[in-house]
């Protein structure tokens, strides 16, 4: 019972920098609390009520201290707040090559889908050494995708995607909770992250994938939902081929740009009016209602499939 | 026995009426004050209470005492109760009603009547909570999060959310009594700068009050709307955006914080005064870092909502005026220090508070710069380490000031003294009991534990346990004051006009002071905690 830690395990790329800072403010406060401790104790011991100690030129006004206690603290918060906002940036933006994996959170589990195929249930196995891009919703609350061994934490909130990432660097299993109370098993919305050396995660992969992979399942969405009719490479008087899309940047009816990423694919198969490209009219019906936040992500890895900017050459829409 | 036979025959303003109706009818805002005493300290404990069956129920990993419905009612309500019906009226409406018009050197506030509707108001609002709380209860949490308050709950949250919408109003109306009376009803001489920090802060708490609360009241109103006729405004499967409730609701509860905690940094800087027999270090420092806490507080809300999904470079801002709102902190906490510097200090009970408020402030607003750094927030918010935090700041400092300045003015306030042997020992009990609580919640969040949980991994136990054991006793630090101050009124009302021998318009006065508080308006000639000046004409 009394094995137990002081310290989270750091089992992450970035955890080791988010520590560092911790361990920064950590001495920063120990330094402000102790001065004001120091503080406190000496002079309430050294001008108690009946001390001797003289009380001659006592001052109740000073400029220079009073900037003093002013400025230093603004200098320190500044460099604090610096290195943090430039961490936080860093945590935002996943590398160029780093591995999707899906996430839907709902009353009371985590979804994941792997783009190959395997699914799995308030677990979550990664290769080391490899950066993860989660791309995550919810299909009823907000709940929180917090994994304190990596020291991320993402609300995860219904109508839209948010994403984190991480790259493990420890294989072991390693908590994972939902961090935004969702409702009443809240608190049993956990699993964990189950970290493989390479090799042992690709053999995972293949041994327990149920279903093809979620580029072959999209496809046959694109099929059975009829989008294709519209999307096809050769029909591109209704809507505009997709081959290319993912990642470019696309010009809108209304004049502006955007970049196609998952939430912009979302948006437009849910509510195809809300971004109509330049040149089309707005024919498309809305999907919403009509497929699971599964099958969204599956369309969306389909539509990355279609491969992206650079190998399209030209794009109807420069 | 000259002076005792006039204080007999000088009708104080608890013997100049006698019955029930002269209580629930009174204009006069000292008894309004003792209404309001009475009528937080019952949420005080009924919030007390959910805390207790929270602390049991995580002294073991599995969930044995209580049911996830219940554990979830529990942390809702008791957020509720000690928030908005404890800690946002607890200084303003007590200490305030009952001493901003004596700090000023008048009768009454400027709308006695306005007043007394004030207090119904909020009993209005906490008797339709608590009917909320008994028959079935909520469990949204006191954030009331959407959608899933909106459209999941089964809960009570409409009667809750209408309670808090009256209670909004009792609020709003104070802001606005103290705000009319700081302005326009001062003494002869009493300039601005001549006011007691006690004002300062009761009157940047008004501002706030004023400006914030109605953006709850809207707020609720609007989850009202969505949860009952399914109008989409947060909820997204009805076209509603949840992000939008978080900015709405923490516009308010951001400032809502410094509602709770300025006053009690004005209860402060007159004990310490008093107790150290000095005038405040930099009091214009003092007196503008308290506007300046009040204006920059409306301005960091979006800290609470860095991993929310709002935009990263919203973020950056926010945390970068998280940290500015540090520096008036600093300021203060330095002042009060350096005030200490050749004082002849006294330890009586109220500055063991204030003390204790200091050192209990500082290890909440240091914590504070971890939760304003954005990566590091990252791991932190929702843990445990934020509800560490944010006790060190509201229990820590809000209930610590209120709890001092109740010691210094009980005897205004009774005429009585407590014992103060028991008070110290309670000072000490509190403190310790404190620390004992909510320091090992610190290392919890950091190690990962989210909030609003009743099970937990085994790893947890310990530090969940040495924080229960804090809990048992910290609730003795606070039964124990029950009691000696309960005693006190027994004892013949001896205490006089000025027991602490301390400077301040609300010490010329008898104790209990007479309905119209002076019999003539004094007249102010001097700076404010001019106690040097005191002691050298051996006063």
């Amino acid at each position: 019972m009394w094995d137990f830690p002081l310290l989270p395990e750091a089992a992450s790329s970035t955890a080791a920098e988010v520590d560092a800072l911790f361990w920064i403010l950590i001495g920063v406060a120990s330094v402000f609390g102790g001065i004001i401790t120091a503080g406190l104790v000496y002079f309430n011991i050294r001008y108690r009520k009946n001390s001797k100690a003289s009380r001659a030129g006592a001052v109740s006004e000073h400029l220079p201290l009073e900037l003093l206690w002013s400025i230093v603290p603004l200098v320190i918060s500044a460099g604090i707040f610096g290195w943090g906002a430039k961490l936080y940036f860093d945590m935002h933006v996943p590398p160029e090559n780093a591995r999707e994996v899906y996430v839907v959170g709902k009353q009371w589990m985590w979804k994941i889908q792997h783009p190959q195929g395997n699914r799995e249930i308030n677990e979550l196995h990664v290769p080391v050494g490899v950066p993860i891009k989660l791309v995550m919703t919810s299909q009823d609350v907000i709940h929180s995708f917090f994994v304190p061994a990596f020291r991320i934490k993402q609300d995860v909130l219904p109508g839209r995607y948010t994403t984190t990432w991480f790259e493990a660097t420890k294989p072991g299993e390693y908590h994972l909770f939902c961090a935004e109370y969702c409702g009443t098993s809240h608190a049993s919305m956990k699993g964990r992250v189950v970290v493989m050396k390479q090799e042992e995660f690709e053999r995972w992969l293949a041994g327990s994938r149920q279903e093809e992979s979620m580029t072959a399942s999209g496809d046959q969405l694109f099929r059975q939902f009829g989008c294709v009719t519209c999307h096809s490479q050769t029909s591109q008087e209704r809507g505009p081929s997709l081959h290319g899309l993912f990642g470019s940047t696309v010009r809108l009816a209304d004049g502006s740009t955007v970049t196609a990423d998952e939430r912009y694919i979302r948006e437009s198969i849910l509510n195809p009016g809300a971004a109509l490209v330049a040149g089309y009219k707005p024919l498309m019906p809305t999907y919403a209602g009509q497929m699971s936040q599964e099958q969204l992500f599956q369309i969306i890895e389909y539509v990355k499939s279609l491969g992206g900017p650079q190998i399209a050459g030209e794009r109807r829409n420069p | 026995m000259k002076t005792v036979n006039e204080d007999a025959l000088q009708k104080n303003y608890i013997t100049a009426a006698y019955g029930i109706r002269s209580w629930l009818l009174t204009r006069d805002h000292k008894r309004i004050a003792l209404l309001y005493l009475i009528s937080i300290t019952l949420f005080f404990f009924i919030g007390g209470f959910f805390a207790v069956l929270m602390r049991l129920e995580l002294m073991t990993p599995q969930g044995d005492l209580v049911s996830a419905e219940t554990y979830n009612r529990l942390f809702t309500m008791h957020g509720v109760a000690m928030i908005f019906f404890f800690l946002v009226p607890s200084i303003p409406a007590v200490l305030g009603n009952f001493l901003l018009p004596m700090m000023l050197g008048a009768r009454d506030l400027a709308f006695p009547r306005l007043n007394l509707l004030s207090w119904y108001l909020y009993m209005v609002g906490g008797a339709y909570t608590l009917y909320a709380m008994v028959t079935g209860g909520i469990d949204t949490g006191w954030t009331f999060y959407t959608p899933y308050s909106t459209g999941y709950s089964t809960t009570n949250v409409v009667p809750v959310v209408v309670g808090i919408f009256i209670l909004g109003f009792s609020s709003i109306l104070t802001g606005l009594n103290f705000i009319v009376t700081t302005h326009k009803m001062r003494a002869p001489g009493l300039t601005w700068f001549r006011l007691p920090l006690f004002v300062w802060s009761q009157y940047a708490t008004s501002v706030i009050i004023l400006l914030a609360t109605p953006v709850l009241a809207i707020t609720l109103a609007l989850l009202g709307v969505e949860r009952i006729f399914r109008v989409g405004i947060f909820d997204p499967a009805l076209g509603g955006d949840p992000i939008l409730f978080q900015h709405m609701f923490w516009f308010y509860s951001h400032p809502a914080v410094y509602i709770m905690v300025l006053p009690s940094m004005g209860v402060v800087s007159e004990l310490v005064t008093c107790f150290a027999r000095r005038r405040i270090f930099g009091y214009r420092f003092m007196a503008f870092a308290v506007m300046a806490i009040a204006v920059l507080g409306f301005l960091v809300w979006g800290h609470h909502m860095f991993v929310s999904g709002q935009s990263v470079y919203a973020g950056m801002a926010f945390s970068a005026l998280s940290f500015f709102v540090a520096i008036p902190s600093a300021i203060k906490v330095f002042n009060w220090t350096a005030t200490l510097h050749k004082g002849r200090i006294e330890f009586r009970t109220p500055v063991l508070y204030a003390f204790g408020f200091i050192g209990l402030f500082t290890i909440g607003g240091l914590t504070g710069l971890f939760l304003a750094t954005l990566a590091v927030n990252v791991h932190l918010t929702d843990t445990y380490f934020v509800v560490a935090h944010f006790h060190y700041i509201m229990v820590g400092g809000a209930v610590m000031g209120y709890l001092g300045g109740i010691h210094y003015w009980w005897p205004k306030m009774t005429g009585r003294m407590y014992h103060e042997g028991w008070a110290k020992f309670s000072a000490l009990i509190l403190f310790v009991g404190f620390n004992l609580t909510f320091f090992p919640q610190f290392i919890l969040g950091y190690l990962g534990m989210p909030r609003r949980y009743y099970i937990y991994p085994e790893e947890f136990q310990v530090l969940n346990v040495l924080s229960t054991a804090g809990a048992s006793i910290l609730g003795l630090g606070y039964i124990i004051p029950m009691i000696y101050l309960l005693w006190s009124l027994r004892k013949p009302r001896t205490a006089g006009p000025n027991p602490w021998n301390a400077v301040g318009l609300e010490w010329l006065t008898p104790s209990p002071p007479p309905t119209h508080n002076f019999d003539k308006t004094p007249v102010v000639t001097e700076e404010p905690y001019a106690y040097e000046e005191k002691s050298a004409h051996g006063g």
